[in-house]
């Protein structure tokens, strides 16, 4: 039998490089030694991703992506198809699970330095991933056509029409039509099951292979290819992905579909948070719903948005926010170049950088809070407060990474 | 191998000018054959054709009441001021961004201080000029959300933008702009076209 196999696996190997690929991925890709928690959440968003090609696929057999249809076809796949309910919450609850594995990835590369050379271009990609995973996001929330995906997109494409001199040609290329309408509804939904899906994949690849040609970062921040064994060539701190590493995610996996299972079963609306009440509702053109906010995951963005008040440097409130809202995404790829700090790791960097964290993670969670909230004036100024101090994060961080007092890196990763 | 990428130094004049010959080329094609795609997602001539004028009776339009109508797949606010209503335009003027119309949201005949043919119908768009939503009608006078000085207007409630009662824009809101008023025109003293200026061209 195992004869059998070995000559199939033979015969393969001539002609595509099975072996070959197995072993330089996983087998023998060789992986730092102290990984510890942080480290699931690139292999969690993969099982996400198939969790959301999956389920999405099996929508597609009942959606209407018609502007008269497409409230009631979600609701019958709700009500009438088999298990269709179970099919759309894994779908719904796997959008925001899929933030929440991104942020936690994202956050661990903020915190170990992961973005550091030789990683740029692999951070970038990645970022890259995240604006498709947005966009993915406000798409897919468009298509039940409900109060809260009609004025949220009504919302997200006006901000194309703030640009100057291009922007109502632009809006209406992006509508096909004067208003948001059916027409939107149609290319939106051509976006969100074929396009966008079609480029993250491709991108997804293009990560995982820019991560296996530098190798893993880790917690310590150093380079485990500047130590390896004379004789073998291997990294004497790196043990190989498969087994060590597929074992560790198994169990990641496990207590992540635990969590998973619990909210689609006893709290798929998420307290209005994963789904909002407004968009129980079918759309009404004629009226905005009394408060609307964004999916938690847009929030902070969102109080971006809607900070500025007043005209400054010649350019309206209303481009700024739109400005800020963009620029607040696009600054993570800068982060290679902003971070002048002799170490990467968290660990052997200094009180500023530790305390610029910790005011970035707050000033996040805060515009986040003030997000889900309806503008009052002292709701805007602590939104005005805190989308500086997010951005201060980033701008003053060559200057604060530079002058902090920074620990010596180990010779070799610690236990 | 990095060479095999970059146009070798070595190569003949001739070769230079083929290579930069088919690149134009090539680009120029691309561009041709990305046009009637990009093309496709303007306006169709269906949604360009579905702009037709509305007629409103207002006759039934009490002092104080707000009718929403559809016009072009948005709301168009038809608004009957009340005399107190009017006076809270005076009131307001100094909140506001761009009391006097200058800026182009409306035409000629609503660039006035009640944006409007006759002083007492308000016709607009229902449309926040920030990003699109449809404010809400608060008509009471200083309540508690929105301050003492409110003297009726609307309140966006997407990211917090004033309009008063004649869609002027309130100062150091997020709105750049006053609201829309449309083109529209009295067939009578009670019936409203909307979205045109003249029976003939409905």
């Amino acid at each position: 039998m195992s004869n059998l196999f070995n000559s199939m696996i033979e015969w393969i190997d001539k002609r595509f490089p099975l072996t070959s690929n197995w072993k330089a991925h996983l087998s023998e890709y060789y992986a730092p030694k102290n990984f510890n928690f942080w480290y699931f959440f690139g292999s969690l968003a993969l099982l996400v991703l198939v969790n959301q090609l999956l389920t999405g696929i099996f929508l597609t057999m009942n959606y209407k992506p018609d502007a008269s249809q497409a409230f009631a076809s979600v609701e019958y796949v709700m009500r009438d198809v088999e298990y269709g309910w179970l099919i759309r919450y894994m779908h719904s609850t796997g959008a925001s699970m899929f933030f929440v594995v991104v942020y936690l990835h994202m956050f661990r590369g903020m915190m170990y330095g992961s973005y550091r050379k030789p990683r740029e271009l692999l951070w970038i990609v990645g970022m890259a991933i995240f604006f498709v995973l947005m966009s993915l996001a406000f798409t897919g929330y468009i298509l039940p056509w409900g109060q809260m995906s009609y004025w949220g997109a009504q919302v997200i494409v006006s901000m194309f029409g703030a640009i100057p001199v291009i922007g109502d040609t632009l809006q209406q290329w992006l509508l096909g039509d004067f208003t948001l309408s059916d027409a939107a509804l149609n290319r939106f939904f051509a976006y969100h099951v074929v396009t966008l899906p079609l480029v993250l994949l491709v991108l997804v690849f293009v990560h995982i292979l820019a991560l296996h040609e530098t190798g893993s970062n880790n917690p310590d921040g150093i380079e485990i290819k500047e130590n390896k064994n004379p004789h073998t060539g291997i990294p004497v701190d790196g043990i190989p992905f498969h087994p060590y590493y597929t074992v560790k995610d198994i169990v990641g996996v496990v207590v992540f579909l635990i969590v998973f299972c619990g909210i689609i079963f006893f709290a798929p609306e998420m307290g209005g948070y994963f789904l909002e009440y407004n968009n129980f509702i079918p759309a009404n053109t004629l009226q905005t719903p009394d408060h609307i906010a964004p999916v938690w995951y847009f929030t902070p963005y969102y109080s971006m948005l809607r900070a500025v008040t007043i005209n400054f440097l010649g350019i309206d409130a209303k481009l700024w926010g739109v400005i800020l809202m963009a620029g607040s995404v696009v600054i993570f790829c800068f982060l290679p170049w902003l971070d002048r700090s002799p170490v990467k790791s968290i660990r052997y960097k200094g009180p500023y950088f530790k305390t610029a964290l910790a005011l970035f993670v707050v000033s996040f969670f805060v515009l986040g809070w003030l997000g889900t909230k309806s503008p009052t004036p002292l709701y805007t100024l602590l939104a005005q407060i805190f989308t500086v101090i997010y951005f201060a994060f980033f701008i003053l961080m060559p200057w604060y990474s530079k002058i902090d007092k920074t620990k010596p890196e180990p010779k070799r990763l610690k236990e | 191998m990095a060479d095999s990428f970059s146009i070798n130094d070595e190569m003949s004049g001739r070769r230079k000018f083929l290579v930069a010959a088919t690149s134009v080329a090539g680009s120029i094609a691309g561009a041709a054959i990305a046009t009637p795609f990009l093309l496709s997602m303007m306006p169709s001539e269906r949604a360009k054709a579905a702009g037709a004028p509305v007629e409103v009776d207002i006759s039934k339009l009490e002092p104080g009441m707000l009718l929403m109508v559809e016009w072009r797949g948005r709301v168009v606010w038809v608004l009957n001021r009340t005399p107190e209503m009017l006076e809270s335009l005076v009131k307001v003027e100094e909140q506001l961004a761009d009391p006097n119309s200058e800026k182009n949201q409306q035409p000629e005949y609503a660039r006035n201080r009640t944006r409007s043919i006759k002083p007492e119908i308000l016709v607009t768009e229902g449309v926040c000029t920030h990003l699109g939503c449809s404010p809400v009608f608060r008509k009471e006078i200083a309540p508690a959300d929105l301050g003492p000085d409110w003297q009726g207007g609307f309140f966006c409630p997407c990211h917090g933008s004033k309009f008063d009662l004649a869609g002027r824009v309130y100062k150091n809101v997020p709105a750049p702009t006053n609201m829309v008023v449309p083109p529209h025109t009295y067939l009578s003293d009670n019936r409203l076209l909307i979205g045109s200026e003249s029976e003939g061209s409905a």
